[in-house]
């Protein structure tokens, strides 16, 4: 069991096992969201407060948990990167990166999109989810230029490493005293998840959403990772021979 | 129809679901497109080497 | 007495020897301290001058405009941190040093802080005044900034080390520390204005002082490691 972890962490091997535990994540997650979609926009039953415009929850809950899933996922493996100096830590860090951006872009532009039938405006300050996802946005963009600015791989990897570490409690710090600043501001709470009690009919396809979105952010990363080894390995002798040989790629 | 109009609310429900399908597809997109580049690249540089030699 | 029972330099001697270096570069050349003070007063001028000078604006909006001032004042002093030190050399001695680079790290910082932060935090008054600002609130404001700019400039020094030599790293190097700053601000200057408007603002105090203490613990850590990152 140990012996597969030790194989996954090399490059070689990595790259090998990551295509044939593609499908893996893919089909699972198409499965869920075919499920999620379908039942979220068709068989839930409508909000009594929002109409159905609350269906938008389908994709900006689940984009909102992955982008910071994925924040998590870089900090911590740019942390097993810098601690126990595995390469493959701060690959996957490297890739996750504009993913995890991508997914934060969704959330804020999704949950605008939501505000606008519900508050009247495009966007709200002082809605504290919003306001704490913008400020990951630029967590990521740091995280982003601070790679592109430093030219070896290697150092780029330990100082993003450090950022997103730091990043990491940042982002505990601003969730906290950025929904006390809301507080005191605004009264209402405002980016309703259904309320207290979620009908069943509501809940299910929230969690498949959720569930179906996680198992494509693993296939989504699997892919990114690997073009990333084999960006990062292309002056290896593994490299060299797997795409003189035939079946390459 | 009425389906679809989702007593008005319709165009912001279709076109967050939209946004987050082009989004996810695009990534992909970019993800292949760069694989590729990749490929490539690594395969004109060691084919490159070997008629050098 | 031979060499190995020789008196070491303490952790202190270097924190002070490091920070009292930079008060004494600082105070031959004035001009690093005095810009980000007068920086900071122009932009407490803008504000009025872009949007108007309406009393009540003024009074409502102060406690935001003088702390987003400080802000980017010590954003704008941040950058200086390591830079002169890392084109002539000096960092590599700090790195070399058998001082530990975390004290060494705070030492600096120490010295930044003094030579902006508590300038800030003395200014401030004046500027508090032009805004209108009830005698009343000033001192919560001074505090609220001394707190924060402890802070700041504790975060900040772990931007300006992971920065320290890059192509544009200015530019880089703010995009880094305003969202770690973000709190800060949020915090500081909210304090404020809950004391203009005489609810409770003692939650604030605390939040800011457990941010300075936390950063005082945990930011020479993570400002060496990215000193060392950045010159290896």
């Amino acid at each position: 069991m140990w012996k597969f972890f030790h194989q996954l962490a090399s490059p070689p091997h990595f790259y090998r096992l990551a295509a044939i535990f593609s499908p893996w994540f893919l089909v699972p997650a198409i499965a869920l969201i075919a499920y999620g979609v379908y039942a979220g926009l068709f068989l839930a039953p409508m909000d009594y407060q929002q109409g159905d415009a609350f269906r938008i929850i389908y994709v900006h809950v689940p984009s909102a948990y992955l982008s910071m899933m994925a924040y998590m996922i870089l900090a911590i493996s740019g942390g097993i990167g810098l601690i126990w100096r595995m390469k493959l830590a701060h690959a996957v860090a490297a890739a996750a990166a504009p993913l995890g951006a991508a997914f934060t872009f969704l959330a804020l532009v999704t949950g605008s999109i939501w505000g606008r039938p519900m508050w009247g405006t495009w966007w709200e300050w002082g809605d504290p989810r919003l306001t704490s996802e913008l400020i990951l946005l630029f967590l990521y963009f740091g995280y982003m230029a601070l790679r592109g600015a430093i030219d070896d791989t290697a150092k780029a990897d330990k100082a993003s490493a450090v950022l997103a570490l730091v990043g990491i409690v940042n982002v505990v710090i601003v969730h906290f005293s950025v929904e006390w600043w809301s507080s005191l501001h605004q009264g209402r709470t405002l980016m309703k998840e259904g309320g207290p009690a979620m009908d069943p009919g509501m809940l299910y396809p929230l969690l498949a959403m959720i569930l179906g979105f996680t198992f494509l952010f693993g296939s989504l990363l699997l892919r990114r990772v690997r073009t990333e080894v084999l960006f990062r390995e292309r002056r290896t002798r593994w490299v060299r021979e797997m795409i003189m040989s035939p079946e390459g790629r | 129809m009425e389906k679809l109009a989702m007593g008005n609310y319709g165009i912001y429900v279709w076109s967050c679901f939209g946004m987050t399908l082009a989004v996810i597809l695009f990534s992909e997109w970019r993800a292949r497109l760069r694989h590729k580049r990749v490929y490539r690249d690594i395969e004109v540089r060691i084919k490159a080497l070997e008629e050098r030699q | 007495m031979n060499e190995a029972t020789a008196i070491q330099p303490g952790m202190l001697s270097g924190l002070w020897a490091t920070a009292r270096r930079d008060l004494l570069l600082a105070w031959k050349r004035p001009g690093d301290v005095l810009n980000p003070l007068f920086f900071f007063a122009m932009v407490c001028t803008l504000f009025p001058l872009a949007v108007g000078p309406s009393a009540a604006q003024l009074e409502f909006s102060g406690p935001g405009v003088l702390w987003v001032a400080a802000l980017l004042a010590t954003l704008l002093s941040l950058n200086s941190l390591f830079l002169t030190d890392f084109e002539d050399g000096s960092l590599d001695q700090l790195l070399v040093s058998s001082q530990p680079l975390p004290v060494l790290a705070l030492g600096k910082t120490l010295a930044h802080w003094l030579t902006s932060g508590l300038p800030l935090v003395l200014v401030s008054p004046l500027l508090a005044i032009t805004y209108r600002m009830p005698w009343s609130v000033v001192p919560v404001m001074m505090l609220t900034l001394l707190l924060g700019t402890i802070s700041l400039s504790l975060l900040g020094s772990i931007g300006a080390a992971l920065t320290v030599g890059l192509h544009r790293g200015t530019a880089l190097l703010s995009l880094l520390i305003l969202p770690l700053a973000m709190p800060v601000l949020l915090l500081g200057a909210n304090t404020v204005s809950l004391a203009a408007g005489n609810d409770v603002y003692t939650t604030g105090i605390w939040a800011l002082g457990a941010y300075a203490i936390a950063s005082l613990s945990l930011a020479p850590y993570a400002t060496a490691a990215a000193l060392r990152i950045s010159n290896e």
